[in-house]
């Protein structure tokens, strides 16, 4: 068995007293695509900055590709793509112009030609990066994350700004990037983005790892349990139960016919996301009443 | 030998970025021959400088202002553009950026470096070509005249790119640094014999000015471009090529410890 590429073990940040990360550990396997989900402020940014070498932690053993970030060399970046949370600037040289010259930092680049047409900016080509749209600027990001065939790929909130047909176009360029292989770590609020690309996701709220595991297993089977809504008599009713046909069987013989208004759903990653984000939110604050 | 050509490359980058910032090649690339031709229109008409006390020989005003101005645009080159620049580029993610990437540090100064000393090469060479044929100044013959004019301007060129480095850490924002930086620069030149004349400063102004490079840097450029009975009027009554060698020396070490000190692509956990 071969060490994961990042390997996080107790990791701890503090700001004065503040506990930015409060001890949260995980690993992301060869390969594969890891959520890191949260509402702002969780820690997750400072998290994926420890990763990269941006930030010192306080405490904790943290490896990314068997290096300690906080001593990482060149090397060790080489095989590395960043996609920031803000754009960078400069603005005075073309998409191609700007691609060309960081794809000389890497060792083995891919092709700039290539990675500009992946980003979906073939038109913007020769293009002032000042003279694009922000979605458009962050293609640019992203192209630049790539362009260095990394193993390990940092994506934090990266496709703020995409209009949606930008978003399907990147989701199948991340898509394209899993079957090389490529390991990536994102963070995104979109919750549907994480539930397409991921394969596996955490939750940091308030510093802390509220859970881990695979998409479709994440918040605990409690929190998956179908819904079924339909109308009675004017009035919309809900029930959440894990049979729900047999629940559908029983509303349709006692209708004589078709439900109106019949519907059973599951819950979205995004519906559970934000029932554990809740519940962790209220029982923080009743736990800060009760003190 | 990576690191160089990377180096070579973020030159031809960063030379490409200058030319197309307008703002930039104006008040610092065509600063020091607009300043020459306003002094020497301005005082067209008022004679020359250092006659004799018959009122023969002397040198026109726009010779006279020659040399400062040569050292003027050293000065900006390096110091003022750098530190502007560095401090944007801090600001607006471009380091934190460049910091993410396999390029060494080194290179990304050889980048700023590099493009300081192409720059400037050119833009002293059209400050020259504007005073000869503009204002008709007359430029030194003797090889040995080129000779010094060649080591100071590149030593003083390397020491301001390198000071300018060190000082970029002093804005706190991409923002402010125009602010901070340019009156810093724009006394110097006011007390370094650039705009007023540097023997005609008071004595104590003369001492203090002294403590930085930019009077060094004027005062070679002057034993360059002015004729030697000038050498008189010089607080010590000599060139003095010895000491300005000296005193650039001792500010291209102070700037490289501040660089070493100092620089980081990013400001960690702030």
């Amino acid at each position: 068995m071969t060490t994961s590429p990042v390997q996080v073990r107790d990791l701890q940040k503090t700001y004065g007293s503040f506990k930015a990360v409060d001890g949260i550990s995980f690993d992301i396997h060869e390969g594969e695509t890891f959520a890191l989900l949260g509402p702002n402020g969780a820690g997750k940014s400072t998290t994926i900055e420890i990763l990269e070498g941006y930030r010192n932690r306080t405490s904790g053993d943290v490896q990314v590709l068997g290096v300690d970030p906080a001593h990482g060399g060149l090397d060790w970046k080489a095989q590395l793509g960043i996609v920031l949370q803000s754009t960078g600037e400069s603005g005075n040289v073309s998409v191609v112009e700007q691609l060309t010259h960081f794809a000389a930092y890497y060792p083995q680049p891919r092709n700039v030609a290539d990675v500009i047409e992946a980003v979906g900016l073939g038109s913007k080509a020769t293009t002032r990066i000042s003279k694009l749209s922000g979605g458009q600027r962050r293609r640019v990001d992203v192209a630049l994350g790539i362009i260095g065939r990394p193993k390990l790929l940092f994506l934090d909130e990266p496709t703020t700004g995409f209009d949606p047909e930008a978003r399907r176009q990147f989701w199948d360029l991340i898509n394209q990037l899993k079957a090389e292989g490529t390991t990536i770590l994102l963070t995104t609020h979109y919750l549907d983005e994480a539930a397409t690309l991921a394969d596996r996701a955490g939750v940091i709220v308030g510093g802390k790892l509220l859970d881990i595991g695979p998409i479709d297993a994440i918040g605990g089977a409690g929190a998956r349990v179908p819904l079924v809504r339909w109308r009675q008599d004017g009035v919309v009713r809900s029930e959440r139960t894990a049979e729900p046909a047999a629940l559908a069987a029983r509303l349709y013989a006692a209708a004589g016919g078709e439900v109106d208004g019949l519907e059973i759903t599951r819950p979205s990653l995004e519906d559970i996301y934000l029932d554990m984000v809740g519940t962790h939110s209220a029982a923080l604050k009743t736990a800060e009443e009760n003190a | 030998m990576r690191t160089l050509q990377l180096g070579a490359s973020r030159i031809g980058y960063e030379l490409k970025v200058y030319f197309r910032q307008g703002d930039t090649v104006f008040f610092t690339f065509l600063f020091p021959i607009m300043m020459l031709s306003i002094f020497a229109v301005a005082f067209s008409t008022s004679g020359n400088i250092g006659t004799a006390p018959d009122g023969s020989g002397g040198i026109t005003v726009a010779s006279f202002y020659v040399p400062g101005m040569v050292a003027a645009g050293m000065l900006l080159s390096g110091v003022q553009n750098l530190a502007v620049d560095i401090a944007a580029e801090k600001g607006d993610g471009t380091l934190k950026r460049l910091g993410g990437t396999p390029l060494p540090v080194f290179s990304y100064f050889m980048g700023k470096i590099g493009m300081v000393l192409l720059s400037s090469v050119l833009q002293v060479a059209l400050l020259l070509l504007v005073a000869r044929v503009a204002f008709n100044v007359e430029l030194p013959s003797e090889p040995g005249r080129w000779l010094t004019f060649a080591w100071v301007f590149l030593f003083g060129v390397i020491t301001s790119c390198v000071l300018g480095i060190a000082l970029s850490a002093l804005p706190r924002t991409g923002k402010s640094a125009t602010a901070v930086i340019i009156p810093l620069v724009l006394v110097l030149q006011f007390i370094s014999g650039v705009y007023l004349n540097f023997s005609q400063l008071p004595g104590w102004l003369q001492n203090f000015a002294s403590i930085f490079p930019l009077k060094w840097m004027a005062q070679g450029m002057r034993s360059v471009f002015l004729p030697a009975s000038f050498e008189a009027a010089e607080p010590s009554g000599s060139w003095d090529l010895g000491l300005v060698a000296l005193v650039l020396g001792v500010w291209l070490v102070v700037g490289l410890a501040l660089c070493k000190m100092t620089f980081k692509w990013i400001r960690k956990d702030t």
